[in-house]
């Protein structure tokens, strides 16, 4: 790293909390404007004290009225608070409606919120590309937590795990059985679960049933995902549901996990950065680069086979690109 | 990061100020928008003129579309136009649709408001128009 250069002056806007310049931030990451490249490096020192609370969990479970309601509490308790809030996008138009903001409430002009609304854009794993950069440019921005509600998602979203440190699972009563709770997936990123729409029959089942899913899990000495019954109707349990992120929150802490959760998506986040990377480097590139011509050709004729292929140009790749630095 | 394969989607905010619960039309045009490739922040009923204006600026929108039944539009579109101008988000167009007549139409595009619609309008004169007068084209 060079020794201290001048912020670029996004950056600066950022740091003086200026509303504009962060929504425009968020739209240039959200289309891989590389010229925002510098600011995103020039903020990351300054992140890493907001919270960033992901709540997830399946279509129509009440995410929205949950976060609408945890966003009320931490405002009367003075925290600050940004909201990320994706839909999806259309597999076939591209366009999408993103209707989370119509449950949030807030009051008028007040500066402690900042909600944004963001279109999966075809990325898998219930959140968007550009979700991670977004969270972090609302951490930079001084933001004491952020949500981060999902997609509703399906058995495998579990991409949210990669951006928060603590992630909600908001079920309802009568999912499924407690077999469910066994499958593979959403069950396993939660630290802890919320069971929404609590008002319902059935509440006190699906409860049990997780309780049950908690307790055969193999981790001793380790964090025991919490269970608690909301109502996003009457409010009830919602304080218990912050306690119980504060809790998951404070055990990081405690236990070193925060550093462990922060590498393990370091190294994840930087993965994705190469990969982007290589990826763009080699897209196009087969079909163009006249060097090429003559393997697929010989692939085409079936003299020699993709694999082989993919060795060779992969080979030939890393030797002309090293990589930039160690 | 890569570079852009296809334009990146056009932004709009779709809003209804005043107190009518008519918002119908608002979702018939939302979900034509959505088919046309745009993603539309649905803000939903009973906004105010401030509410309107903080979402757009959050959302970094490219469009502002407004319904209204109430017959308050004289009053309420004026003040989201001079709100707009006030937080230095003055560019982004802003078109609008309900039951407003003639009249009080050619005012309100003499205020700033870029396209009205009323009843009848098809929905594919709705979607050229927006995307003719959206802020960054695609």
């Amino acid at each position: 790293m060079r020794p201290r250069s001048p912020l670029p002056p996004a950056a600066r806007a950022i740091l003086r909390r200026d509303r504009g310049a962060l929504a425009r931030l968020i739209t240039q990451v959200e289309r891989r404007d590389p010229a925002v490249v510098p600011t995103l490096k020039a903020l990351y020192p300054r992140t890493g004290s907001a919270r960033i609370i992901g709540i997830t969990g399946p279509l129509g479970v009440g995410k929205s009225s949950l976060v609408n309601l945890l966003l009320a509490q931490l405002r009367a308790s003075g925290k600050t608070v940004g909201v990320i809030g994706v839909d999806p996008s259309s597999p076939f138009s591209g366009g999408s409606v993103l209707g989370d903001r119509i449950r949030l409430e807030r009051k008028a002009g007040d500066p402690g919120v900042f909600i944004r609304s963001m279109a999966s854009r075809g990325h898998a794993g219930g959140v968007a590309a550009a979700t991670l950069q977004a969270a972090r440019l609302l951490d930079a921005f001084g933001m004491d937590v952020v949500l981060v509600e999902t997609v509703g998602s399906g058995q495998v979203d579990v991409a949210i795990r990669d951006i928060a440190s603590t992630s909600v699972v908001v079920l309802v009563p009568h999912l499924g059985d407690e077999v469910q709770t066994l499958k593979a997936g959403l069950f396993e990123i939660a630290d802890v679960f919320c069971i929404n729409k609590g008002d319902l029959p059935g509440a006190d089942l699906a409860a049990k049933d997780l309780r049950e899913y908690v307790s055969l899990a193999n981790n001793a000495g380790r964090w025991k995902p919490e269970i608690v019954v909301t109502s996003a109707r009457d409010g009830s349990g919602v304080p218990e549901l912050w306690q119980a992120i504060e809790r998951h929150e404070a055990y990081l802490d405690r236990d070193g996990g925060r550093l462990a959760g922060d590498r393990r998506r370091a190294s994840r986040e930087i993965e994705e950065l190469v990969l982007d990377r290589v990826a763009g480097d080699l897209r196009g590139a087969l079909e163009n680069e006249p060097k090429h011509a003559a393997l697929l050709e010989r692939v085409a004729r079936r003299e020699v086979d993709p694999h082989t292929a993919s060795e060779i140009v992969s080979r030939t790749r890393v030797r002309r690109r090293p990589p930039r630095s160690r | 990061m890569t570079r852009a394969v296809k334009p990146p989607p056009i932004r709009v905010l779709i809003a209804k100020p005043g107190l009518d619960g008519h918002d119908r039309g608002a979702k018939v045009v939302a979900r034509a928008l959505r088919d046309a490739g745009m993603e539309v922040i649905y803000a939903g009923l009973r906004q105010t003129p401030e509410e309107i204006v903080e979402a757009a600026i959050e959302e970094d929108v490219d469009l502002i579309g407004l319904s209204i039944l109430s017959g308050a539009h004289m009053a309420l579109f004026p003040k989201v136009l001079k709100l707009l101008k006030l937080r230095k988000a003055g560019n982004i167009p802003v078109f609008a649709g309900g039951i407003i007549p003639d009249e009080d139409a050619r005012a309100l595009k003499r205020h700033g408001i870029k396209a009205i619609f009323g009843p009848g309008t098809s929905l594919e004169e709705i979607v050229t128009t927006a995307k003719g007068i959206a802020r960054r084209s695609s």
